[in-house]
């Protein structure tokens, strides 16, 4: 469980995030729709421990992300993240791009790290990709392989942060049929999104921010059938 | 008027010494390269430390190693550590001359290639539950010796072209300076020395032709 307590932030005199409640269950699919420089994307990389919080406190599983006691580089591991530039590294092949994290921060041995390297990377899709190196590849495979690379260290909850949003549009919809096989998996995830039809799609809860506020949450049917934020709103008779 | 009369016989018949000499050039030059490379390595982690000592310890090295002369960096490794009573021979004095020199230079190649690596690479591997040296050592450290590779080939010209300053420490068993002790017998100045410039040629570019044929190798991306 991963719950998010009044949370604030700020990047000089900009507040980004304005105290966020909010509490994301076991197995569930929770994606956050909002204009740019609404803090969305700060949340996700605030959950993870990449940027610190300035009030309230995030509790994954019990522990609390950004208290000095814990160990970050330890947490991270159950939390996979994949960003919107893919970040392959360019000097590994796709195989090794999957193995290096299990190998140096999991220890596992060779064999192992490869057949699970193998077996994510089947499950995205490119399975017959092993060998190439990611500048051979295209964005959306590239990305794919970000989403294996993550998936490789076994996390309980991927974070998603606008991933299709560099894409070229005829390549949005294979990173998108990945993201909706992990969600129909089990696997609990929060997507930051602009594909409102995804969104839709696959959430169990949708969530709209505003300018650093969680203007509104709710079941996608809610939502996007009866949204009550008049900011939401306008978000949504300008996004469709 | 130009009557000088070429005598080559002399230069040609020393061949197999000035030969010996280019051995000991190489051994030094590529020496100074492998410390210097060391070294340029530490001073970049120094510099990426966030320790203020460290990094300020790294720009002292590379700003002096830089803006003076090689050859009074070499000078100083000599007669100046001399008058501290750390007495180098004039194989050592040029060897740490050169690798002072060598690691200025290649930190600053690092420091460049450095900054072509986006940070989302770092970041990528710490969300990966990898710790600041385990993202360095295996994310970024690779790119940057790939991008500072070519230049650093540079570097192994400039270090085998500066074993010839050696000569002003005494230093006698190398290219030049076997060059210098024949030329004092013989007098066969010209000869001598285009002979040795020859043989500074051929070694310069075959570490060139090296550093590229290994290039294609090693970094197939």
């Amino acid at each position: 469980m991963i719950e998010i307590e009044n949370v604030r932030k700020s990047f000089g005199s900009l507040e980004v995030l304005k105290g966020i409640n909010l509490t994301v269950q076991k197995g569930e699919v929770l994606t956050i729709i909002g204009g740019s420089g609404s803090g969305k994307s700060t949340l996700l990389t605030c959950i993870n421990g990449l940027e610190t919080i300035d009030a309230g406190r995030i509790v994954v599983d019990g522990t609390d992300v950004h208290a000095k006691a814990t160990d970050l580089n330890k947490l991270r591991r159950k939390l996979g993240i994949v960003f919107q530039q893919f970040n392959a590294f360019p000097h590994l092949t796709v195989l090794e791009n999957v193995m290096l994290a299990p190998r140096k921060v999991l220890g596992q041995s060779k064999a192992e790290a490869e057949a699970m390297a193998v077996k994510q990377l089947t499950h995205v899709g490119l399975g017959d990709k092993l060998k190439v190196y990611p500048n051979r590849m295209s964005g959306g495979q590239q990305q794919r392989m970000a989403i294996a690379r993550a998936l490789a260290m076994s996390p309980a909850y991927m974070l998603f942060d606008e991933v299709t949003s560099a894409l070229d549009p005829q390549l949005v919809g294979e990173v998108l049929d990945t993201l909706r096989m992990l969600a129909s998996e089990g696997m609990t995830m929060i997507c930051v999104t602009h594909e409102m039809k995804f969104a839709r799609e696959v959430s169990d809860r949708v969530a709209f921010f505003h300018k650093g506020v969680m203007a509104e949450i709710a079941p996608p049917e809610t939502l996007f059938g009866a949204p009550k934020d008049p900011e939401l709103q306008n978000f949504l008779a300008a996004t469709h | 008027m130009f009557n000088y009369t070429f005598h080559w016989n002399q230069a040609l018949k020393a061949l197999p010494q000035l030969l010996d000499g280019a051995l000991v050039t190489l051994q030094i030059a590529l020496l100074s390269m492998v410390i210097g490379l060391a070294v340029a390595m530490a001073l970049t982690l120094f510099r990426l430390s966030g320790n203020r000592i460290l990094s300020g310890f790294t720009t002292a090295w590379v700003e002096i190693a830089r803006n003076t002369p090689a050859l009074f960096q070499i000078y100083m490794a000599h007669f100046g550590l001399g008058s501290f009573g750390i007495h180098l021979s004039p194989y050592t004095a040029l060897l740490v001359g050169i690798a002072f020199n060598n690691a200025g230079y290649l930190a600053e190649n690092f420091r460049g290639a450095l900054k072509a690596i986006p940070e989302t690479q770092a970041r990528a591997g710490r969300s990966l539950g990898m710790t600041p040296l385990m993202a360095f050592r295996y994310i970024v450290m690779p790119q940057m010796l790939r991008i500072a590779f070519l230049p650093a080939t540079n570097q192994a010209v400039w270090a085998i072209l500066m074993t010839s300053l050696g000569v002003t420490v005494g230093m006698n068993t190398d290219l030049a300076g076997v060059t210098q002790a024949l030329n004092a017998v013989s007098f066969r100045t010209f000869e001598f020395f285009a002979l040795a410039a020859v043989i500074y040629y051929l070694i310069a570019k075959a570490v060139t032709l090296a550093a590229r044929l290994a290039a294609t190798r090693m970094f197939r991306y």
